[in-house]
């Protein structure tokens, strides 16, 4: 290039509005030309980690809550399948179908603010207002079930920590019914949007080899064109009674695997995780929810890797086992923290006002990277 | 798609000379262990050969495996000399399907061990968190430095087993 401008170097963050939390993002640009992208991470580090060795193995749960914390549901999941593979002990029926629809709600929930804080990063407040107003009804039933609205630790090692109450499956038909017409409202509104789609169309394409060779799992993998979900790869409780469909990324209006597609893939994993509630409502068995909680958890000494498919991606936890009542080593797989690191080749020859558009669409928690 | 005991037989046919050796005492899940500073030959071999495929670093663990002679100090803290730090690799492959984990142990003192950085890019930041936590040392990482602690942090790593809270942080008393 004959004109070369000084290379200069921008700070955004740790308190900015559109990292979703306390990020700091070192952009290198050159002009309007974004060089590379380096990530600070580590503001919310509280080693989790480090605690659980300090825990026996059910309070553990409540850290695990405040990870993720848009999808606490799901960490509980992962966590308690992880300790009930390493004990080798069987779960109601009951709770299992309890556990996927909770689950199911919370991706749902999940995904409502994803979309609606992406709308609100590209400049477009009503989206993220009608989806916020739908999640509230998720949150409702959830505080109805387990007296809180964010988390919960309402999953346990064998059971769960309340049964659902009398009311819950009319309301969550209901909640069904509700929201099944409103996923088209976001369509309408943010979705096929012109100034929407010129965002986010051709922006921070990802190649489907370059996406699994960082790792990248969840909407991100699938919205570069592979149909990976472990809960038909790897099926864990059980997904494999359920029918539904894994949206993958198309290009629809621009490049696989570009901002809009993995956008999109959580707009239509919302009406899958619907599909997969209405199901498990209608075979839902009656039977006792703490039944099977062991008296003592004191699993074998051994080593257990176990992954579920979190909103964000796969949650894996490895839990190492000393034989003793609280666990020797927990390491957690956050997929907020292998889909942040591929922000510096996303970002590479893109414009400033791009990695906004950009960090928006790999849907990160901060709680979850620093642990 | 392959057992454990399949993959196993792979590695030994093809790298002859190398110690490998095989642990399906732990319930649950087999491991494979491997040499340090020749990982990254196996992985390299993992990933690309026909049969195997693993394309995909599921995750990557260091773990503090607290073998060492342990000593108590006067303040009852412990310290351990000796000993060995591991790293876990979960690997899995999105085409055949099967999954395997391996794992690494270095000594205590002077942990080192072979990057796989190059070969699946996702360990670049397990493995900064594994030098973060447990101070093992990824050699040919093109830019290990930490990554969840504060980068002026002083030499001590918090995950291992007889980690202690620092004194003072650039002259301020903790607990302050």
């Amino acid at each position: 290039m004959a004109l070369k401008t000084e290379e200069m170097i921008l700070n955004m963050g740790p308190q900015h509005p559109s990292t979703h939390g306390v990020l700091r993002l070192e952009l290198e640009i050159e002009g309007e030309l974004i060089k590379n992208v380096k990530p600070h991470i580590g503001y919310l580090h509280r080693c989790f980690e480090k605690h659980a060795e300090a825990m026996t193995y059910p309070q553990v749960i409540p850290y695990t809550d405040r990870m993720d914390y848009l999808a606490s549901m799901y960490n509980n999941f992962g966590y308690v399948v992880a300790v009930e593979k390493l004990l080798g002990i069987e779960v109601p029926e009951r709770v299992q179908y309890i556990r996927v629809i909770m689950g199911e709600l919370q991706r749902i929930a999940s995904h409502q603010v994803a979309i609606g804080t992406y709308g609100l990063d590209l400049g477009a407040f009503t989206p993220f207002l009608y989806l916020f107003r739908d999640r509230e009804k998720i949150l409702t039933l959830f505080e109805e079930t387990c007296g809180a609205r964010l988390l919960y630790n309402y999953m346990w090692v064998g059971g769960l920590s309340h049964d659902i109450h009398p009311d819950f499956i009319r309301k969550t038909k209901e909640f069904v019914q509700y929201f099944r017409p409103n996923i088209q409202e976001v369509n309408n509104l943010l979705t096929f949007n012109k100034i929407f789609i010129e965002r986010t169309a051709n922006v921070g394409i990802l190649p489907l080899d370059a996406a699994i060779n960082f790792g990248m799992t969840g909407p991100n993998l699938r919205a570069s064109g592979l149909a990976f979900d472990i809960r038909k790869e790897d099926p864990y409780s059980i997904y494999d009674r359920f029918d539904f469909d894994i949206p993958v990324g198309k290009g629809t209006v621009g490049t696989v695997g570009d901002c809009w597609d993995r956008y999109y893939v959580r707009v239509l994993e919302m009406e899958q995780s619907l599909r997969i509630i209405e199901q498990a409502l209608d075979q839902i068995p009656e039977g006792d929810v703490q039944s099977a909680i062991p008296k003592r958890i004191k699993p074998p000494k051994g080593s257990v890797y176990t992954r579920v498919e979190n909103p964000r991606g796969e949650l894996g936890y490895f839990i190492i086992s000393d034989g003793s009542t609280s666990p020797f080593r927990v390491k957690v797989r956050a997929p907020s923290f292998v889909s942040l690191s591929v922000m510096g080749e996303l970002c590479k020859g893109h414009l400033v006002s791009d990695v906004v558009a950009i960090l928006g669409s790999i849907d990160i928690v901060l709680g979850e990277v620093d642990r | 798609m392959k057992n454990p005991e399949e993959i196993l037989e792979l590695i030994k046919s093809n790298f002859p000379d190398f110690e490998v050796t095989f642990d399906s005492s732990m319930p649950v899940e087999p491991i494979i262990s491997i040499d340090p500073v020749k990982i990254h030959l196996v992985a390299q071999f993992l990933k690309t050969n026909e049969e195997l495929l693993f394309d995909s670093l599921m995750s990557l663990s260091g773990v503090d495996d607290a073998n060492g002679t342990k000593t108590k100090e006067e303040d009852g803290t412990e310290t351990i000399t000796g000993g060995t730090l591991s790293v876990y690799y979960h690997l899995h492959s999105t085409s055949l399907k099967h999954k395997i984990t391996l794992r690494t142990s270095s000594n205590r003192e002077n942990p080192e061990i072979e990057s796989v950085e190059n070969i699946w890019k996702t360990a670049d930041w397990h493995e900064r968190e594994a030098f973060d936590m447990f101070g093992i040392i990824f050699l040919n990482h093109p830019d290990l430095r930490r990554i969840l602690m504060p980068y002026d942090w002083e030499d001590t790593y918090p995950l291992r087993k007889d980690y202690k809270n620092p004194e003072f942080y650039h002259g301020m008393k903790v607990p302050y």
